[in-house]
C-alpha cells in the first residue's frame, strides 16, 4: 500500500507543487467522506489539479497503473458519490473555482466544475440573469457534482433539473483525451452524450467544463402557505393545482415532524399543529403572478386548508422558504442523525405512500419526518435514528430500502435527485432486471474498458445483486435466476 | 375523436430482432416514413411499428404521458388538446401520419424549443429492443429520476441506431390560454439582436424568428402576461398567430419549397450572420438556422464550425456536390472529431454489437 502511494506520489510531484499532492493521513482524512457521513474511507492519495492539462496527466498516470480515480467537487453528495477508494486517488476539483465567462446576450456562462452553484447565480445577477436548478446545498455544492448527479431543486417542475439547463460540457475521458459534448448553441451533433453524461455520477468522464444556461430573473415572485388537518387534503390541493393548468415555480409540502422541527429552527411562522403545510411559489410576469396566486389559494381552501397565508412582500417569502431549505438541519435537532432518503413516486400515490411509511416507521420503531417536493413527486423521508445505539443505523438502513421498494412499487423511482452513489446500489438490482444492468455496464465500459472511473458506485455488479436476491426472495421468486451463484 | 387503437406488437417484434441477431440482417425501421428524407440513405431488411400503438399510461394531472411508437402523433395531441395539455418541444410532423417513434428518434424540436425545451427534455423514459432483441426499460414515468445512466434521453435523435423504441413517456405541460404573434420589419443583424434582447428579460416568450426581412416573436401564457407583454413590445398582430409557425414547423412556408439543399445550421442564438452565399431563415431566436445554398459542404462546414457550430444537410434538394467524388454522397450530419467519432462507434456496440439497426443512417 504504502509502496503504491510513493510511487503514484513521485509520479504526480513531476507535475504538481508539494501541497497539492496529499499522502499523509492528517491530510488524508478531510477526505474520508461526503455528505453521507456512515460511509468513510481513506484514499490512497489525494491530488488537487488546477489546469486540464494536470487532469489529463493524472489520468494517463493512472490509467497506465490501473489505479482508479474518484472525483469530488464540494463533497457534499448525499449518496457517496465521491465516497474515496482504498487503493484508489482522490481528484479534487477544488481549484477549478472560476467563472471562466459570461455571456448575456447568448445568455450562457462558461464555468470551472468546482464554482459554487449558487456563486453562478450571484455572478449573473447584475445581467438580470441566474441558474435555475436550486439544490437545498446550493451555497456548498459545486456545479460540476450537480451535472454528475444531475441535480434537482426546488423549481425543478417549472425550470428542469441539471440536464435541463446545461448546453455544454468539457470530459477528460479514461484515455486522456478532451472532448466536448453539446454544441454552442442548444444542440450538437451525434448523440446526446450531453445527456447520457450529466448524472452519470463520474463514471463516464471527468468533467472539467461547464456551459450553463442562464434565464431572465422573473419580473416577480410570491408564495403562499397553505396548513391542512390531514396529509390527504393537501396531497389533493396539490393534484389539483396542477391539474388547473398552473406550473408553481415551486411546490413543497412538509409534514407535521419537519414543520415542527423547522419551525423551532428558522421561526418561519409555521402553524405548529398542522398535519401538513404546502407551500406554493408563483414567478413570471406581475399580471400573472397576481391572477394564479388568487387562484391557487380559491384551490386550496377548496380542498379544506385551515390556514393560507400569502407572503407580503419579499422578506416574508424568504422567511417561508428559509423554514423549507433549512428542514433538513432543523431535523438534526430532532435526533442525533438522520439518514435521508429520495425517492420518486406518482403524485397520485401521496397518501397511500405516506400511510405506509408511517405504517413502516411504527414496525421499525424509528420516527421519520417528511419533507417532499410535491409538485414533481420527489419524496425526501429523512429517519431519524442515532448512530451510538447499537443496530440502530442497520435497521434505519432497512427502513430505507423499504421505503424505496415501496416507491418502485407505485411506479416511481429509487432516486429522484440524490443519486445512487454507494448507498442505493441494492434498491438499483430491484428498479433494473439484468439485461438492463448489463446495458448499463456496456455503456461504462464504452467509456471506460477498465472500471477505473469511480468504479462500484451508481450500477450494482450482477454478483452483487444475486447474492442479494439469493438474501431476499420475494413472494417465491427468485430474482436474476440466470445468474450463478457461489 | 375515435378511440386510439391499442396493439402490444413487441412479442413479434422481439423475435423479428433476435432472429435478425442471429443471422446479422441489418434492419430498417420505420413508421410512416413521413421523415425517410432525413439522415443517411440505407439498405435493410424492413421492420415496420405501426401495429405497435396505443396510449400505455395518461393522467393529465400527473404531466405524464405513455405511447407506443406507432401510435399517431396527431393523436396524441388530439388527447392532450382534449385535455388542456400539450408537448412542450411542439414536434414537426413532415406528413399527417407521423408516428410517436419516428418523432422521438428524430429528435425534431419546433419553434417553442429554446422557450419550452427540445424533445429530449420532455422524455422521461423509454422500452426498447436493442441490437440483440433484449427488451429493456430506462428512465420512468416520473418528472425526477436519476437511477441509472440515462439512456433514455439517449434515444431521442439516435435515428434508431441504438435500439427500436417501443413506448416513450414523456412529461406534458398545460396549454396556454392565450398566443399571439407580432411582426416587425427588421434586418437580419436587428433580428438577432432584437431576438435576444427579448429573451433576456421577463417576456412570455414561445417562439422568435426572421424570415424575408421580418423578424416574428410569439408570447403564450395567461391572458394577464401576454395583453401585459404585448403593450411592451412593438409590432403587428399577426392573424392567426398559429398561422406562420405551423408553415414554419412544417417546412410548408414558402422558405422551403424549393429543389436547392437544405442546410440545418446549429449555432450560438445571437452569432453574426454567416457569410455564406443563400437565402437564409432563422428559428428558435437565432440557434437554429436554415439555410438554402448550392454552396459545396465544406465550406458551408468550416464556417459554422468555426462559429462554434455545427451543420446538417437536412434535405439534399439537387446537391452536385464538386468535393465527392462520383457515387459518394454528401455525409448529412457534421463529422465528428476522431476521438467524439470513437465513442460513438463504442457506444454504437455497446447498443447493437452487430450493426442491424439502422446501419450508417447517423454516422458510417
Amino acid at each position: 500500500m504504502s509502496e503504491n502511494r510513493n510511487t503514484l506520489s513521485k509520479q504526480f510531484l513531476q507535475f504538481l507543487p508539494d501541497n497539492a499532492v496529499l499522502t499523509h493521513n492528517e491530510d488524508l482524512h478531510p477526505y474520508e467522506c461526503d455528505g453521507l457521513s456512515a460511509y468513510r474511507q481513506v484514499p490512497l492519495v489525494v491530488v488537487i489539479p488546477e489546469t486540464i492539462e494536470h487532469i489529463v496527466r493524472i489520468v494517463n498516470i493512472c490509467r497506465k497503473t490501473n489505479t482508479p480515480i474518484v472525483c469530488r467537487g464540494a463533497g457534499t453528495s448525499v449518496s457517496g458519490g465521491a465516497l474515496p477508494l482504498e487503493n484508489g486517488v482522490l481528484l479534487s476539483l477544488a481549484k477549478f473555482n472560476r467563472i471562466l465567462n459570461i455571456d448575456p446576450v447568448n445568455r450562457l456562462a462558461c464555468v470551472q466544475p468546482g464554482v459554487r452553484n449558487l456563486a453562478i447565480s450571484q455572478a449573473t445577477q447584475s445581467y438580470g440573469l441566474y441558474y435555475a436548478p436550486d439544490p437545498s446545498s446550493q451555497i456548498a455544492c459545486s456545479i460540476g457534482g450537480n451535472v454528475a448527479e444531475n441535480a434537482g431543486g426546488v423549481h425543478c417542475l417549472k425550470y428542469g433539473l441539471t440536464v435541463h439547463n446545461i448546453l455544454q460540457l468539457k470530459i477528460v475521458t479514461i484515455e486522456g483525451e478532451l472532448l466536448t459534448l453539446g454544441g454552442s448553441g442548444l444542440d450538437g451533433p451525434g448523440y446526446d452524450l450531453l445527456a447520457l453524461l450529466t448524472g452519470s455520477e463520474g463514471m463516464l468522464g471527468i468533467i472539467v467544463e461547464i456551459v450553463v444556461k442562464l434565464l431572465p430573473v422573473p419580473e416577480c415572485a410570491s408564495v403562499v402557505l397553505a396548513a391542512f388537518d390531514e396529509i390527504e387534503h393537501a396531497g389533493n390541493a396539490v393534484t389539483e393545482i396542477i391539474a388547473s393548468g398552473i406550473i408553481p415555480a415551486g411546490l413543497e409540502m412538509m409534514d407535521r415532524h419537519a414543520t415542527r422541527a423547522a419551525e423551532e429552527y428558522v421561526h418561519a411562522g409555521y402553524p405548529d399543529n398542522a398535519a401538513a403545510i404546502l407551500l406554493c411559489e408563483l414567478d413570471g410576469i406581475k399580471e400573472e403572478v397576481s391572477a394564479q396566486i388568487s387562484q391557487v389559494k380559491d384551490i386550496l381552501l377548496k380542498h379544506r386548508a385551515v390556514q393560507t397565508r400569502i407572503a407580503k412582500d419579499e422578506v416574508e417569502r424568504q422567511l417561508l422558504w428559509a423554514g423549507r431549505k433549512g428542514a433538513f438541519p432543523a431535523v438534526v435537532r430532532l435526533a442525533p442523525d438522520y439518514y435521508c432518503m429520495d425517492g420518486t413516486i406518482p403524485r397520485r400515490k401521496l397518501a397511500f405512500v405516506l400511510n405506509r411509511i408511517s405504517e413502516l416507521s411504527e414496525e421499525y420503531q424509528l420516527a421519520i419526518a417528511n419533507v417532499f417536493h410535491a409538485g414533481d413527486g420527489n419524496l425526501h423521508p429523512l429517519i431519524l435514528y442515532d448512530a451510538n445505539k447499537p443496530g440502530e443505523l442497520h435497521r434505519s438502513e432497512e427502513l430505507g430500502g423499504k421505503i424505496l421498494e415501496l416507491c418502485l412499487e407505485v411506479g416511481g423511482t429509487i432516486t429522484g435527485e440524490h443519486g445512487v452513489g454507494v448507498e442505493k446500489l441494492n434498491q438499483m438490482c430491484v428498479q433494473f432486471d439484468t439485461l438492463e444492468l448489463s446495458q448499463f455496464h456496456a455503456i461504462k465500459h464504452a467509456f471506460d474498458p477498465d472500471e477505473l472511473l469511480n468504479p462500484g458506485k451508481a450500477v450494482p455488479s450482477l454478483h452483487r445483486c444475486a447474492e442479494l436476491g439469493a438474501m431476499h426472495v420475494h413472494e417465491g421468486k427468485l430474482p436474476f435466476p440466470d445468474i450463478e451463484r457461489f | 375523436m375515435n378511440p386510439i387503437i391499442n396493439n402490444d406488437d413487441t412479442v413479434q417484434l422481439q423475435e423479428l430482432t433476435q432472429n435478425a441477431y442471429a443471422k446479422k440482417i441489418p434492419l430498417r425501421i420505420f413508421g410512416s416514413d413521413t421523415k425517410s428524407f432525413y439522415g443517411n440513405k440505407i439498405q435493410g431488411h424492413p421492420l415496420c411499428l405501426v401495429n405497435h400503438v396505443g396510449i400505455v399510461d395518461y393522467e393529465p394531472a400527473e404531466l405524464v404521458l405513455t405511447a407506443r411508437a406507432g401510435t399517431k402523433l396527431r393523436e396524441i395531441e388530439a388527447l392532450l388538446h382534449s385535455a388542456g395539455q400539450m408537448l412542450a418541444f411542439e414536434p414537426p410532423y413532415f406528413g399527417e401520419e407521423a408516428t410517436w417513434g419516428g418523432t422521438v428518434a428524430c429528435g425534431f424540436s419546433g419553434p417553442r424549443r429554446p422557450y419550452a425545451g427540445a424533445l429530449r427534455d420532455s422524455i422521461l423514459g423509454v422500452r426498447m429492443i436493442n441490437g440483440k432483441g433484449e427488451q429493456l426499460r430506462f428512465g420512468g414515468k416520473v418528472i425526477k429520476n436519476v437511477a441509472g445512466y440515462d439512456a433514455s434521453r439517449l434515444m431521442a435523435g439516435a435515428l434508431g441506431t441504438l435500439g427500436i423504441l417501443l413506448d416513450i413517456s414523456v412529461k406534458v405541460i398545460p396549454r396556454p390560454q392565450l398566443e399571439m404573434t407580432l411582426v416587425l420589419e427588421q434586418t437580419p443583424e436587428e433580428a438577432i439582436t432584437y431576438m435576444n434582447t427579448l429573451a433576456g428579460g421577463p417576456v412570455p416568450l414561445s417562439a422568435a424568428a426572421y424570415v424575408d426581412g421580418q423578424v416574428l416573436i410569439r408570447l403564450s401564457g395567461t391572458q394577464a402576461a401576454v395583453q401585459a407583454a404585448a403593450v411592451k413590445i412593438s409590432g403587428q398582430e399577426h392573424e392567426p398567430s398559429s398561422s406562420f409557425w405551423q408553415q414554419l414547423k412544417e417546412h410548408s412556408h414558402p422558405f422551403f419549397s424549393t429543389e436547392t439543399p437544405l442546410w440545418r445550421l446549429s449555432l450560438l442564438p445571437g452569432s453574426p450572420m454567416l457569410k455564406i452565399p443563400g437565402d437564409w431563415m432563422l428559428d428558435w431566436g437565432g440557434a437554429q438556422r436554415w439555410l438554402k445554398t448550392n454552396e459545396p459542404a465544406n465550406l458551408i462546414r468550416d464556417a459554422v464550425q468555426a462559429a462554434g457550430g455545427h451543420a446538417t444537410l437536412f434535405r439534399q434538394g439537387e446537391l452536385k456536390d464538386q468535393q465527392m467524388k462520383d457515387g459518394e454522397n454528401t455525409p448529412v450530419f457534421h463529422p465528428l472529431s476522431k476521438p467524439l467519432a470513437s465513442v460513438h462507434e463504442k457506444l454504437k456496440t455497446a447498443f447493437d454489437p452487430e450493426y442491424i439497426l439502422n446501419r450508417n443512417q447517423l454516422y458510417t
